[in-house]
């Protein structure tokens, strides 16, 4: 019995130890890759760090689309009260339109430009991502129903 | 008239539920016999009602109903019949019918099987239909999809594209299969506190396998789903909703390990009961995410705040009542058997150990951007770099110590014997290993132990068909399950470490290249599909001057619900994946285009399937097997 309660003190050690172990994993691993979200006007209040990745919502500006000779574009999200600009290297979703919703993931160059490394739109007609729909609301741009 | 009478079977299937909670509750007592049939009864005939309203929703879909608020809303004439009825589940009410359609199936069968003593069944019944009765009240009050439009619209706003698809229209009711199931498991459990009975383990295995491979296969749909049809070429992307699906399988892969030891030692007794109420919880959390529109996606179809309070309040009774039940009961039960450190318990516990910690990691980080959404309004997101980090090394730890498990006896075993008869699966991943170094550039660490890892797997089950001939399907359907996992490594770490990708805009006449391939551009026609119109790409498979196959992407425009979507063609050798993605428009004839090549892409899923082909195999056996306990492990349980 002694032996047994032994034995069960090790399990419950060692249990512990990696329980301990994952949350520290877990939590490092949570502050290195968390990507906050900011609106066009969180970017230019806040001034984002040059280089750190976060996602950027709003929607695309109409008339700001331009292809390049490749597959690179360039556009402008807006939340209607500020705007940045935005360039992308590749295939931009099917559901990529002007005056529409648009989450993309990137980081900010040197000179204020966002470089998305990806572009998501949103699914449907009905839907709109509600990030965007927050940044909108916060910049008093949004209209309940209105979508 | 018929959406009237969908209305009525449901409410006879809620009187049905309440009196299977009762009967079913009151049949735990020893000399309640008439209860316990009453019980089984009405399991049957809540099948049958909740089964007729599924049938008439059907049937609104199928004749396009316009008067039903559902069917307006999520169908349309011109979708063809297949898309029709899949849109019966392709929307909140349905779905929800559905789930309640698939639990009482499940009701039925633990009704039909009579697994397990009387008394433990009937406790299981008892349980089960508070569960139905409850989400049927949900549905009545908050869902109800037989809710008329007046006047009835002439034609319907149509269904999301996206969801136009047999992968999909599959995934739904595979996925459900499996979430729902692990209510039986749950049920069981709590009827094993109720009574203080054991034996629940070894009752309610069949339901927990059954659970497992669906779930496996709807995992594994929804990673194809996602492959072909979002364009980006990606299986996996821990999104949430993928996340929600798979919180569960990592919780039902740990209760079939450890039920397992409970039923053939009696190690484990109180954790298995746990693991079986988290499992539940864990399909009725991942529901409630997928579902209530708290995260954003395809997936989300109710906006309505009022269903979303209605299922977390669900979700908090049902699990703080087990819970409850559990803290109540569980020290009752009797201990659980001693073991060896060197035994298969000893290996199931570090299984369950691994999994449950790997499910903890996706928890965290399911859970943690809407935790901190909802406490101070900052929209975070975590990315899969967080799974590598923490998900991926427990998991891998995990396989390194599978091929141990079939190899321990119970209780006490020769840990040294063990290792030396895995000696040829070493040698498997050396050569594994070695191989990957040789052949593959370029050469990386991770894609070089994951193949080690696959022919460790791989070769220890191997090891294990070929020495247990003639052995029980058990051993067989457990080396198949591993090896399947083997066979998904070698997808994951293929296509993530070995893909290329080209991106250009072409005009008709060129060419591309990619990985071993050269493309041609044959141009854009215009086509006329059932209920879209596509543009579709024309593009050449070379083979040196001579044209090998022609590849078809598309981009499909969807006039009834104004949406856009993307078709990919993929021309696979079954070892290595050609997928192309048609881009935007760009004038003139050109248009961009994505192309990758995913080397052992098809693998994933194949080994998906392997896995679900050994949870049958092991099906198949305990189905035939008798339901009482066996009298070895029935004596060894006497002598302790």
């Amino acid at each position: 019995m002694n032996a047994r309660k032994k034995r069960r003190l090790a399990f419950a050690a060692a249990l512990l130890t990696a329980g301990v172990a994952v949350a520290g994993v877990v939590v490092y691993g949570l502050g290195q890759n968390t990507m906050y979200f900011r609106s066009p006007t969180d970017v230019a209040a806040k001034q984002v760090g040059e280089g750190t990745a976060f996602r950027l919502g709003g929607l695309v500006e109409k008339g700001s689309v331009q292809h390049g000779a490749g597959a690179e574009v360039r556009f402008r999200v807006t939340d209607g009260k500020s705007t940045v600009n935005a360039d992308f290297n590749g295939v931009l979703p099917a559901l990529f339109r002007e005056g529409q919703g648009v989450v993309a993931t990137g980081a900010m160059d040197g000179r204020g430009t966002f470089i998305a490394s990806e572009v998501l739109a949103k699914h449907d007609e009905k839907y709109m991502p509600p990030e965007v729909v927050e940044a909108l609301k916060r910049s008093g741009r949004w209209k309940e129903g209105a979508e | 008239m018929t959406g009237e009478l969908g209305q009525l079977a449901l409410c006879f299937a809620l009187a049905l539920a309440l009196v299977m909670t009762a009967a079913g509750l009151a049949g735990t007592r020893p000399d309640a016999a008439a209860a316990r049939r009453v019980a089984t009864s009405s399991a049957m005939g809540m099948l049958v009602f909740v089964g007729l309203a599924f049938a008439v929703l059907t049937y609104a879909f199928i004749v396009s109903d316009f008067s039903v608020v559902a069917v307006a809303d999520h169908s349309h004439t011109l979708k063809p019949l297949v898309y029709k009825i899949s849109g019966v589940w392709g929307n909140h009410e349905g779905s929800m019918l559905l789930w309640v359609l698939v639990l009482s199936l499940y009701a039925a069968l633990v009704a039909a099987l009579q697994r397990g003593g009387e008394r433990l069944t009937s406790g299981a019944l008892g349980v089960q239909g508070l569960l139905a009765a409850a989400f049927l009240l949900f549905i009545l009050f908050t869902s109800n999809p037989f809710f008329r439009l007046d006047p009835a619209p002439f034609e319907g706003a149509g269904l999301n594209p996206l969801l136009q698809d047999p992968g999909l229209a599959m995934h739904p009711p595979m996925l459900y299969v499996g979430y729902v199931g692990l209510s039986a498991s749950f049920s069981y459990a709590a009827a094993a506190l109720l009574v203080g009975e054991a034996g629940w383990a070894r009752a309610a295995r069949p339901f927990m396998l059954i659970a497992w491979i669906a779930l496996t296969c709807g995992i594994a749909l929804g990673s194809w789903w996602a492959y072909y049809v979002l364009g980006w070429g990606g299986f996996w992307g821990w999104d949430p909703v993928e996340n929600a699906s798979l919180m569960p399988w990592l919780i039902a892969t740990a209760l079939l390990h450890s039920a397992l030891a409970t039923e053939k030692s009696g190690a484990f007794r109180t954790w298995s009961l746990l693991l079986a109420i988290a499992g539940f919880s864990m399909s009725l959390i991942g529901t409630f995410l997928v579902r209530s529109g708290v995260l954003s996606s395809v997936h989300a179809f109710a906006s309505d705040p009022t269903r979303g309070f209605f299922i977390m309040v669900l979700i908090a009774l049902a699990i703080g009542g087990a819970l409850a039940l559990f803290a109540w009961r569980a020290p009752t039960l009797q201990g659980g058997a001693a073991f060896d450190p060197a035994s298969r318990e000893t290996a199931l516990l570090l299984n369950n150990v691994f999994l449950v910690a790997a499910c903890a990691c996706v928890f965290v980080g399911t859970l943690y951007p809407l935790v901190l959404d909802a406490l101070n309004g900052t929209k975070i997101s975590v990315g899969p770099p967080y799974y590598a980090l923490t998900f991926a090394p427990i998991f891998f730890a995990l396989l390194l110590l599978v091929p141990f498990g079939p190899r321990l006896g119970w209780r006490r075993s020769d840990l040294k014997a063990a290792w030396r008869s895995l000696y040829p699966a070493l040698g498997l991943a050396a050569v594994a290993a070695l191989a990957v170094l040789a052949i593959v550039s370029p050469r990386g660490l991770a894609a070089t132990g994951a193949f080690a890892v696959a022919g460790w797997l791989i070769g220890a089950s191997l090891l294990d068909i070929r020495k247990r001939k003639g052995a029980r399907a058990s051993a067989f359907a457990a080396a198949l399950a591993h090896a399947g996992l083997g066979v998904t490594l070698m997808g994951v770490a293929g296509t993530t470490a070995w893909r290329s990708e080209a991106l250009t805009v072409l005009a008709p006449g060129q060419t591309m290249t990619v990985g071993p391939y050269t493309l041609r551009f044959d141009g854009v026609t215009r086509e006329q599909g059932p209920n879209y119109i596509a543009d579709r790409a024309h593009i050449a498979l070379m083979d040196g001057a001579r044209v090998s196959t022609m590849l078809l992407p598309e981009h499909r425009f969807y006039p009834a619900e104004g949406q856009d979507m993307n078709d990919t063609a993929i021309h696979t050798t079954g070892l290595r994946d050609l997928y192309l993605a048609l881009g935007d428009d760009r004038g003139g004839g050109r248009f961009a285009l994505r192309a990758y090549v995913s080397p052992l892409a098809p693998l994933i899923w194949l080994g998906g399937l392997v896995m679900a082909l050994g949870g049958f195999l092991s099906l198949w056996g305990r189905l035939r097997a008798p339901a009482a306990e066996p009298k070895a492990a029935a004596q060894a349980l006497a002598a302790e």
